[in-house]
């Protein structure tokens, strides 16, 4: 369970980018967010992981409540958080295996069964046989399923992504928008950020989305 | 346990990594750091050997106890006996003039006396002490020059004394040295290190986002740190052993003109392991402050 509570966030300057969040999110539950640019999306799914802190209100995970969490205590928060975000690129200078693998080491993972982690994990986005690849040779779409494997490859209960399709081909982004679908059918908590509201419609997710900082159920 | 030894082995792997991943520039900082840990490691090792030479060239110190030339031999055995009381003494001899004068002749010195027809040397005892202390040489020879029929004593403390000083001294300027050019390795590592985290920005923002702890980004460089400090070892090592090398001949040839059999000798396997070591210390020291300074928040 994911609760905001009456969120507020000011960036630094004074700008309001969240003001007035209320919102629950229940385990198992495929979320789309949606809104004009500004509007505070990004800022929303940042105080998930605890990249960013509320200015004011409390965003509780599982009755814990992040927004008060120890700097010490989140790193095990965001072990359980897959996130597709723009900070979290991939790593240019090492393979596409090493890439996914990452997770697992700083998760501590034995050797053998993350080896076997990662494998499952490039079958599932279909970059099987690209493991020994460098993210620059990969195409765009590629790249993201790489990042989703990465994501997802420490089995989160919590997913998060912000604009997944963004820059790709229709088809490439229904491949994309089917991943999340299957993660989530696998009973993982999905938000998702797009505004192509229209990839996620045979599923019939829940939709919310922001305008000025301000959430609307739709 | 097992985790933590696989994730220090996963690190230091990183760290070698990161080091062959630019092996000029680890080779220029390790030679950076051998050659100016060289001087202390090397001037520790001279001092040491210095003072084996010392004791070499010298023999074992000694004092000469002259008798007076009216001293009868009841005296001579009154000084004996004092002599066997000291507990200070390795061992004494008594020379006689007799002795002393064909020594002298032996020696080829012989000529400078044959004009004169009576034996002009005294009678005498050569003493040698247990131990080189200066300070115990000095008292020692102040209470014979009061003993009844002693008309002279000699020592060769002055020079003991000088020496001992001039080591002494010889200590403090390499441990000054070994002080200022630890502080530099220290700095030296500080700045690869906040190098190597400018370059890393990417890598250690992505890990945090993943989940990686403080631990888990500052475990390669401190193992990046203390490697670098050990290969610098090994360079300070390479260089003093290299020199002892050059400069045995020469040593050697200088000793044998004193009469003195003494060889330059190579650092031993625990001035070795401590020198590797110590770098290694100041390497990670260097390597945390950094790590302590620039990944303090992100
Ligand atoms: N680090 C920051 N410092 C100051 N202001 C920020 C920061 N990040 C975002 N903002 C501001 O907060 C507001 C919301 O930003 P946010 O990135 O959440 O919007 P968004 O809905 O994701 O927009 P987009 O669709 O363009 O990605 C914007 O006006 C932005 O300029
Ligand atoms: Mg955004």
């Amino acid at each position: 369970m994911i609760i905001f509570d009456k969120v507020a966030k000011q960036y630094p300057g004074g700008y309001t980018a969240l003001d007035g969040i209320s919102l629950r999110i229940a385990p198992g539950e495929l979320v789309i967010l949606s809104g004009h640019s500004g509007a505070g999306k990004s800022t929303l799914l940042k105080l998930i992981p605890a990249i960013e802190r509320p200015t004011s209100g409390a965003v509780r995970i599982n009755e814990q409540d992040i927004s008060r969490l120890p700097r010490r205590a989140v790193p095990y928060l965001r072990r359980n958080i897959g996130m597709v975000l723009q900070e979290s690129r991939l790593l240019f200078d090492r393979s596409v295996y090493d890439n996914i693998l990452l997770p697992l080491i700083i998760n501590g993972h034995p050797p053998g069964d993350a080896a076997k982690r990662v494998g499952a994990a490039l079958d599932l986005v279909g970059l099987h046989g690209r493991e020994k690849e460098f993210p620059a040779g990969l195409s765009g779409g590629e790249q993201q399923r790489a990042a989703i494997a990465r994501a997802f490859v420490n089995r989160p209960s919590i997913l998060i992504a912000d604009e997944p399709t963004a820059h790709l081909d229709p088809a490439y982004a229904a491949e994309i928008a089917e991943l999340f679908k299957s993660f989530n059918g696998a009973g993982v908590t999905v938000l998702v950020v797009t505004h192509d509201v229209s990839l996620f419609r045979h599923w019939s997710p829940r939709r919310i989305a922001l305008a000025h900082g301000r959430l609307m159920e739709e | 346990m097992r985790n933590w030894l696989y994730l220090h082995s996963r690190a230091l792997a990183q760290a070698l990594e990161r080091l062959g991943g630019q092996p000029f520039g680890t080779l220029l900082s390790a030679l950076v750091m051998g050659v100016a840990l060289a001087l202390p490691a090397g001037g520790y090792l001279l001092l040491d050997n210095i003072a084996v030479l010392a004791r070499g060239v010298s023999g074992t110190p000694e004092i000469s106890l002259f008798l007076d030339d009216k001293a009868d031999s009841a005296q001579a055995e009154a000084v004996q006996g004092k002599l066997q009381a000291e507990p200070d003494l390795a061992s004494f001899r008594f020379v006689s003039r007799d002795e002393a004068l064909r020594q002298l002749e032996s020696s080829g010195l012989g000529d400078v006396l044959s004009g004169i027809a009576v034996n002009p040397l005294p009678d005498a005892f050569v003493v040698t002490l247990r131990s080189d202390d200066p300070e115990l040489f000095e008292a020692l020879s102040a209470r014979m020059r009061n003993w009844p029929g002693v008309a002279h004593v000699q020592l060769d403390s002055a020079w003991i004394k000088r020496l001992s000083a001039l080591i002494g001294l010889g200590r403090t300027v390499v441990l000054m040295l070994a002080a200022l050019l630890g502080l530099a390795l220290v700095i030296i590592t500080f700045n690869t290190i906040r190098l190597q985290i400018l370059t890393q920005k990417n890598e250690i923002e992505v890990s945090r986002l993943l989940g990686a702890t403080d631990r888990f980004i500052r475990r390669p460089f401190y193992w990046f740190g203390s490697l670098q400090g050990v290969f610098g070892g090994l360079v300070a090592l390479g260089v003093v052993w290299i020199g002892v090398d050059v400069l045995a001949g020469p040593v050697a040839k200088v000793a044998e003109s004193y009469g003195a059999l003494v060889a330059l000798s190579h650092p031993g396997w625990l001035e070795s392991l401590a020198t590797v070591a110590s770098a290694a210390a100041l390497g990670w020291l260097g390597a945390a402050i950094s790590v302590r300074r620039h990944l303090a928040e992100t």
